[in-house]
């Protein structure tokens, strides 16, 4: 046996009501930094946290309910409801384990183009994370407005690529749906090769500014094994400085081609949070870079795979990819019908929610905004 | 990682755990571990402490709705066919018992391996629906085993804080059983509201609609 200690579990401490005056505040579900319909419940003394329970199920629409319903493909569409930012790795993530579970081998190009597109959309995902943070944070409108100029950019190449700005339903098993039209990898390389140039002026904005450090730097501390335990995954995982990757871990699709770097943070904090978004920004364009240029010719869809009457054998898979929120894993189990008997989403969201009130208890009230807004929820995940 | 291997460790180091291989037939080949209830959470700190597997990242946490179902099979019965013994076919009727199971998809997240997959199956769908909670081992088990009660209605004994996740308090069924039904009126909430217009309907009554 090993000698690591886990933290032991501690459950929100009842306050002792007969000496303090407690004060309950409904945040949510309609208030701007909950960034979607998000409710918690929080009692205050004074005006720090001494408790917070997350109400989720606002946006619940049983997702996984009406997949079961639907064909594997019939819903690939919906998936890019889920985490309506990220519709592209949401496919991927679908597209994979369905992948898994019918043993399809995808074309090299078609690996390629699924690396592009999911890279840009980690590129637009952590480019609007850290423009809201800034929003909930107080400054209002410039960062934003800087970052959407930024996430538009790439969203125009979206729209030239798959027709749809965010709800692009792009992959399908064994490829993609469409080639690149014309041009289009050119007009890539340009937005990518400017991007490093938003990020310097970006972090020359904000990265030293004094209310930032002092609104971020030592809030919503979360520990490594607590971290851990708790299933965190993706920049918050790694910001609390374990180094765990899907893409350098399980090497799913052709990440073992590219040299990238995983950035960690040391404190944990939301300060460390939104630094490793704008690293791993760097990091992704690195990707981008050596993608376009070694992207091959040739098919974009495995021709054996059927698209009418598509049944895979029975059986179960899991399949789960780095998406820009976390890992986002698909389970699936097959009945050998045309629909799936089970139909599962791991969201990143929800379960990075779990920590949330160990991260907030002992903090302002104005501090929940920021460390909630740190997690980078989006509720269509949270709730599906 | 090789299941039978894992298997074999576990049950040399948590006596009397009850564990069944489950083979998958898709070319992922993902085999599972089913877990008996009574040893579940020694079985899981075991896959979480011990130094070559080191399970400490517990990332998926899932429900699944096995209603009662009728297999059958086709057998070679011998029959006396007018007076010479032949050897039939007859399609033999099993009825295989309705369960619930919970899934964990487990991985290592110091030692980079997995997935390892355990499952946990209750004895009916009606009232033996109770499985012990892993939360403890695994706190991220905690809102996605709240949400399998919620959606499912397994109830995991010991798990702190066992309310509905997505539907709201005072729903009654759980909606991903297989045997569901929408009710009619499927966007009724209650709301807050709801008093107020009880309250108004009887002063209506009182005062003749005035």
């Amino acid at each position: 046996m090993s000698t690591t200690t886990y933290p032991t579990i501690t459950l929100s401490p009842k306050p002792d009501e007969s000496e303090v005056q407690l004060l309950e505040v409904s945040m949510g579900p309609q208030h701007p930094s909950t960034h979607g319909v998000f409710r918690m419940d929080v009692t205050m003394e004074g005006e720090s946290v001494v408790k917070l329970k997350p109400v989720f199920g606002y946006l619940h629409r049983n997702h996984e309910k009406i997949a079961e319903q639907e064909t594997y493909l019939g819903s690939m569409p919906y998936t890019d409801r889920l985490d309506y930012l990220c519709s592209l790795t949401n496919n991927w993530g679908y597209a994979l384990a369905v992948e898994k579970l019918a043993g399809i081998a995808v074309p090299e190009r078609a690996e390629y183009l699924r690396v592009i597109v999911g890279e840009m959309t980690r590129l637009q995902n952590h480019a609007l994370l850290v423009g809201f943070l800034m929003q909930d944070m107080g400054s209002s409108g410039t960062p934003l407005m800087y970052a959407f100029r930024e996430r538009e950019k790439l969203l125009d190449l979206f729209e030239a690529l798959t027709g749809a700005r965010m709800m692009c339903n792009y992959m399908r098993f064994g490829g993609c749906r469409v080639d690149l039209p014309a041009g289009w990898l050119d007009q890539a390389k340009k937005v990518i090769a400017g991007f490093p140039k938003f990020l310097d002026e970006y972090e020359a904005l904000l990265a030293g500014n004094e209310i930032l450090m002092a609104r971020t730097q030592g809030v919503g501390v979360l520990s490594k094994e607590l971290a851990v335990s708790a299933g965190i995954t993706g920049p918050m995982l790694r910001a609390s400085g374990v180094n765990y990757d899907i893409r350098k871990v399980d090497k799913y699709s052709i990440y073992d081609r590219f040299s990238f770097r995983v950035p960690l943070g040391d404190h944990g904090d939301v300060y460390d949070r939104y630094m490793i978004r704008l690293l791993e920004m760097r990091e992704t364009v690195k990707i981008l870079q050596q993608a376009m240029e070694q992207i091959p010719e040739g098919p974009i869809m495995d021709p054996k795979t059927k698209v009418r009457n598509f049944r895979p054998k029975a059986g179960e898979a899991y399949g789960r990819i780095e998406s820009p929120k976390g890992e986002l894993g698909f389970y699936l189990v097959s009945d050998g019908s045309p629909v799936p008997y089970r139909y599962r989403v791991r969201p990143p969201s929800l379960v990075n929610l779990t920590v949330l009130e160990e991260m907030c208890l002992g903090h302002n009230v104005a501090d929940v905004v920021v460390i909630l807004g740190s997690v980078d929820i989006v509720l269509g995940e949270v709730d599906r | 990682m090789n299941l039978e291997t894992i298997k074999a460790e576990i049950e040399a180091n948590v006596p009397g755990c009850r564990l069944q291989l489950v083979t998958n037939a898709s070319p992922c080949a993902q085999h599972s571990l089913l877990l008996d209830a009574e040893h579940a959470v020694s079985v899981a700190t075991y896959l979480r402490d011990a130094a070559g597997l080191r399970f400490d990242f517990c990332s998926n946490v899932t429900g699944i709705d096995w209603p009662q179902r009728e297999v059958s099979e086709k057998v070679k019965v011998k029959k006396l066919v007018d007076g010479v013994e032949t050897e039939v076919d007859e399609v033999k009727k099993t009825i295989v018992p309705g369960y619930l199971e919970a899934v964990y998809h487990l991985f290592s997240m110091e030692l980079k391996h997995g997935p390892v997959t355990l499952r946990m199956c209750t004895q009916d769908r009606e009232t033996q629906v109770h499985l012990p909670s892993l939360m403890y081992v695994w706190r991220s088990a905690d809102l996605q085993e709240r949400e399998i009660w919620d959606l499912y209605g397994i109830i995991f004994d010991g798990h702190h804080d066992l309310r509905r996740l997505l539907m709201w308090e005072g729903f009654v069924d759980h909606p991903m059983r297989r045997d569901y039904v929408d009710p009619d009126d499927f966007e009724y909430e209650p709301t807050a509201h709801d008093d107020v217009l009880r309250r108004a309907q009887l002063h209506a009554a009182e005062t003749g609609g005035q």
